[in-house]
């Protein structure tokens, strides 16, 4: 496979290393009200579609740069790349 | 016989006569021969036996999808089985041996099979080997194994060299026929960078096996003379004979293996056999051609039968007749052409057994309209046929070969291999690309275009089209003149009630009454069929005959062939050897070997290394007089314990961690607190999973209110930085922290001993004071050493000793375990390597690898308490599970055997008082043992049920695998100076 790395173009797949599910970015508060379910449900529980799926993939021999990767587990189409950095940012993620 | 069969004319150079051998036999050929066509100009028909019934066998075909004559090529090491005589080129003294027969290929006695083959039908492997259960590994399976195969590994290790490489392109040209000729050169000529690649060894495809003519030449000129020569003037263009494009995979990459030596008879220096090729692409043109396909009938695997395209191939391109008298049977005009180019060879054709009522009349030739050939003679070779005529009169003609055609198939194997489906297309009785993978387009025959004027009009279209997606423009192309002929076919797959057996597959011999036993038990899907009549496995992968097979399945189950499907296609293409995807990636060269700084010294001290990750680290350090390792590492041990000692710990993970929020990052990364921690000190930092489990651990050292260093496990040193980095852009992107692995920019040295801190002082600059005083138990501090070299200095202690880690720039740090060998020697320190390193850790009672082994917990390993609630750390929430915290949770607690002599074994389970060995009653395990040399008994760490409230009580540590029991009783694991004291001294 070929990522569209934002800021280094088409990089090899090989390149990358894949952790899964892009919603590892939304880490529950950890002083919310049942936190610990919050937490629960963060790490354990996923869907898996058989379609697009936002993951996480980490330019490891690269620039070491995580990158939210939209792909279709289907056919491998990949529709859009993104810096996780951004992403966690427009999902109101800061310090 | 020197080549009695040999023709005029054929793309062979009669200048370079080639001596080779085929079972010990010498031979004559010529340059541009196959193996097989050679053998065939020398008369020889026979050239393997079968898988399964030990059937005399001979080419088939004249290219990879060859079933049958498959050969051992090459001697000794070198090897190779099942290598396929169509394609194997001809080189001086090649030496070749039939497979699967003995004693001889003539006389093989497991041709006994055949005679037992009512035994032997679909799925008599599953039938007849199920009972005893207990045979099936002593008897069965060897038995089978030694009766039913091909050919036989050397069974020693492959001594050529391959490779890996990597190209891009903007189109890839699949094959190098008639169709990919004229894309190739539509694209080249648009200036677009393009790979031509094809699996054969000239260029030209069908075109180098037919009389076509093409512009005002032959076919064979055109691509040789003209299209050749001016692709190779063209700097853009990449032309890859030789290569086989195996597989598509995503995103425009297709895998390529190029025989770089496989035609010579030595492979030059320095060149790889072979070079396993990614390519990437922006488009591709598939340009695969068809594949002929046969008509089964009974007794149609007789060497001397073969396909009727093959037949052409042998006597156009080879001048190679299989026999001086042969007969052609078909369904098609495509096999008319075969009658028509034999006899302009001057070979007799015997008869042309034309299946329809109204094919074509070919000249000299008896015609057989109607008719179908029923049956054939031969033991070893094809004597007769045996044709029923449209009268229904059956006659027996004399011919030594037969031409088979049934239709051809395209090769649409690569537009299949993202699960793509072909479709059914009646006007040539095959199927044809459906959805293709994107950016392939498909053109000439492997589409279902067969005629040469219309390959190169789609070849040259295609790739204007393929171009015109990625922003090129080519031209129209100026495609030369070339026949245009129709092939009318009237399908007929397998001739009816026959008595004898018709093989369907002959590389696993399959016959048509195979597959309707198959469907008669069950096994009615294509995929089904497949696997319990083994059709269309090994090395063709059925490309001669899935297509029969379905068929044969279609006609009994009643489904349309569309219905029916075919089985999914798969890469590779043709068999790949492993060894091509390895490339260089092998033996020692697997993966990369990392060396510590002081490697060179501990080479020249004779150390013993072990592999630690990609690390070597130095063991052992052995001098003179010591025979067992244990008496090296007992006094690393000891003379670390009573006087100095050092070790290379380079190999632990560095990161440096700088920014206005570096405190409140490692904060958060550790289950510890880690704000307070003042300039100039070190902290032991435990790091959780986000699940609870212990991830790793280390120190992080103070360096300034911005900046830290720390420490990562070797193993682990990866992976940490990996899951910091994952912390600090995905869930902190706004924390002002910058993170960067300085694993090797720093040779790391630990001076560990009651001597530590003299020996340090000779050569610490003296303006830096070290003393207990100025530089307590975890301090840290940036000094220089020797005269001015910068380094840092920390106060961490893994042995219990008091003891220092000292950094210097990584180019620096064979001369410092230089220097602090001398420095050392008025202490008598010594060097130690990982195994005393072991020793210490585990008689001071630190947790490692065994003890974090991704079960455990803080309150596992007995630090529970460093968990802060006061703040949010990684790891911190799940910790507080139920599940976790339970009453009698596994304790990190010390065991000793009762019996000091006994030594106690890591893995080993805890068993309370006299009750059974068994999971049920498992109290914990075993996790590091060693002997302690400071003790004089073996010592060890685990983990054990309420363990911290258990000291003083007896177990037993159970291993079942050996059989052994040792009494342990339970104690602390601080074997050695539980007090600490000696780290602050």
């Amino acid at each position: 496979m070929i990522i569209n790395h934002p800021l280094l173009g088409p990089r090899d797949a090989q390149e990358f290393v894949y952790l899964g599910d892009a919603t590892l970015i939304d880490r529950p508060d950890w002083q919310a009200s049942e936190a610990l379910d919050r937490f629960y449900e963060y790490l354990y529980l996923r869907d898996n579609p058989a379609g697009m799926h936002r993951e996480l993939w980490f330019h490891e021999q690269g620039d070491r740069s995580w990158l939210v990767v939209t792909r279709n587990t289907v056919t491998h189409e990949i529709t859009s790349v993104e810096l996780a950095r951004d992403v966690a940012r427009a999902r109101g993620r800061s310090k | 016989m020197s080549q009695a069969n040999r023709l005029a004319g054929g793309l062979i150079d009669r200048s370079r006569g080639i001596s080779f051998s085929f079972d010990n036999k010498r031979y004559t050929g010529f340059a541009g021969d196959t193996l097989a066509s050679a053998l065939l100009a020398n008369g020889e028909r026979l050239m393997g036996r079968s898988f399964k019934y030990h059937r005399p066998r001979g080419p088939l075909t004249a290219g990879s999808d060859e079933p049958n004559a498959l050969v051992e090529l090459r001697q000794g090491a070198f090897r190779e089985p099942n290598t396929r005589a169509t394609v194997t080129e001809l080189f001086e003294g090649l030496s070749a041996t039939s497979q699967n027969r003995w004693p001889s290929l003539a006389f093989d006695a497991l041709g006994i099979n055949d005679l037992l083959s009512p035994f032997f039908s679909a799925g008599f492997y599953y039938k007849t080997f199920m009972w005893p259960k207990a045979f099936w590994e002593k008897v069965y399976e060897p038995l089978i194994r030694r009766a039913a195969g091909l050919g036989r590994l050397s069974m020693a290790p492959d001594p050529d060299v391959y490779d890996k490489g990597f190209l891009h392109c903007d189109l890839l040209v699949i094959g190098a026929g008639p169709t990919g000729l004229a894309a190739a050169l539509t694209a080249a000529r648009a200036g677009a960078r393009v790979i031509l690649a094809d699996e054969d060894y000239e260029i030209g495809g069908r075109l180098n096996s037919e009389t076509f003519v093409v512009g005002d030449t032959s076919g064979t000129d055109w691509a040789r003379n003209h299209a050749r020569v001016e692709l190779l003037s063209m700097p853009n263009v990449r032309l890859m004979t030789r290569t086989t494009i195996i597989g598509t995979f995503d995103h425009g990459i297709y895998g390529a293996l190029e025989r770089v030596s496989d035609h010579l008879a030595h492979r030059a220096h320095g060149k790889p056999r072979q070079i396993f090729w990614r390519i990437y692409s922006k488009r591709a043109v598939l340009c695969a051609g068809a594949a002929e396909r046969p008509i089964a009938f009974a007794n149609n695997d007789r060497p001397g039968i073969m396909l009727a395209g093959a037949l052409r191939s042998y006597v156009n391109r080879w001048a190679a007749a299989p026999a001086r008298k042969v007969a052609v049977f078909t369904n098609n005009d495509d096999g008319l052409r075969t009658a028509a180019d034999l006899v302009a060879k001057g070979v007799e054709v015997s008869a042309v057994i034309d299946t329809r009522a109204d094919g074509a009349k070919v000249a000299d030739a008896d015609h057989f309209r109607g008719a179908q050939v029923i049956d054939t003679k031969g033991r070893l070779g094809l004597t007769s046929i045996t044709v029923r005529l449209s009268t229904g009169e059956t006659r027996t003609i004399a011919c030594e070969a037969l031409g088979v055609s049934g239709g051809w198939n395209p090769n649409v194997h690569l537009t299949c291999h993202q699960r793509g489906r072909p479709n059914w297309e009646p006007s040539i009785a095959a199927f044809v690309p459906g959805n293709c993978p994107p950016g392939m387009t498909v053109a000439g025959a492997a589409r279902g275009v067969f005629s040469t004027a219309a390959a190169l009009t789609s070849g040259a279209a295609a790739a204007r089209e393929a171009l015109a997606a990625i922003g090129i423009k080519a031209l129209p192309a100026d495609t030369p003149k070339a026949e245009d002929q129709p092939i009318r076919i009237e399908p007929l797959w397998h001739v009816g009630s026959a008595k004898g057996r018709a093989w369907v597959d002959l590389q696993n011999d399959v016959t048509v009454k195979d597959v309707k036993l198959a469907h008669q038990e069950g096994f009615r899907s294509v995929e089904h069929l497949k696997r319990y009549t083994t059709l269309g496995m090994a090395t063709d992968q059925g490309k001669t005959s899935n297509m029969l097979g379905l068929v044969v399945m279609a006609e009994i189950s009643g489904r349309s062939i569309p219905a029916t499907g075919t089985t999914i296609y798969r890469p590779p293409y043709t068999p790949v050897p492993i060894a091509a995807l390895a490339g260089r990636s092998c033996g020692r060269d697997f993966r990369p070997t990392r060396l510590t700084p002081s490697h060179k010294w501990a080479s020249e001290q004779g150390a013993v290394f072990v592999e630690v990750g990609m690390w070597l680290r130095a063991q052992w350090l052995p001098r003179p007089g010591e025979i067992h390792w244990r008496q090296s590492v007992d006094r690393e041990v000891l003379t670390t314990r009573s006087s100095v000692g050092i070790c290379d710990v380079t190999t632990l993970g560095k990161i440096d961690v700088q920014g206005k929020d570096a405190a409140e990052f490692l904060n958060r990364i550790y289950a510890n607190p880690f704000g307070k921690l003042a300039v100039g000190k070190v902290r032991y930092g435990l790091m959780l999973r986000e699940d609870g489990m212990a991830m790793d651990d280390g120190t992080s050292a103070r360096l300034a209110e911005d900046h830290f260093v720390t420490t990562t496990t070797t193993a682990n040193a990866v992976a940490v930085f990996r899951h910091m980095e994952f912390c600090r852009q995905c869930l902190w992107p706004d924390l002002d922290v910058q993170i960067i692995s300085t694993t090797e920019a720093w040779a790391q040295f630990s001076v560990a001993g009651p001597n530590a801190r003299r020996l340090l002082q000779k050569i610490v600059d003296p303006q830096h004071d070290i003393s207990n005083e100025a530089f307590p138990y975890m301090a840290c501090g940036e000094i220089s050493v020797c005269g001015g070299l910068r380094a840092r200095l920390f106060r961490i202690s893994f042995s219990g000793e008091l003891a220092y880690e000292i950094a210097v720039p990584t180019r620096y740090g064979d001369a410092l375990i230089r220097a602090l060998v001398d420095a050392g020697k008025e202490f008598g320190a010594v060097v130690y390597g990982t195994e005393a390193l072991g020793v210490m850790r585990i008689e001071k009672g630190h947790a490692a690898g065994n003890e974090l082994n991704g079960t455990t917990t803080a309150l596992n390993l007995g630090m529970g308490g460093m968990v802060s609630k006061k703040k949010d750390g990684i790891g911190s929430t799940l910790s507080e599970r139920e599940g976790l915290n339970q009453p009698d949770a596994l304790n990190l607690v010390g065991f000793r055997p009762l019996d000091v002599a006994r030594p106690l074994t890591a893995g080993s389970h805890l068993i309370s008082g006299r009750e059974r060995a068994e999971a049920a009653n498992d109290q914990g395990y075993i996790t590091s043992v060693a002997f302690s040399p400071s003790l004089c008994h073996s010592v060890g760490l685990g983990f054990l049920k309420n363990g911290a409230a258990r000291k003083g009580e007896v177990l037993r540590a159970v291993n079942p695998l050996k059989n052994e029991e040792v009494e342990v009783e339970v104690v602390s694991p601080h074997f050695v100076d539980p007090e600490g004291e000696r780290l602050r001294a």
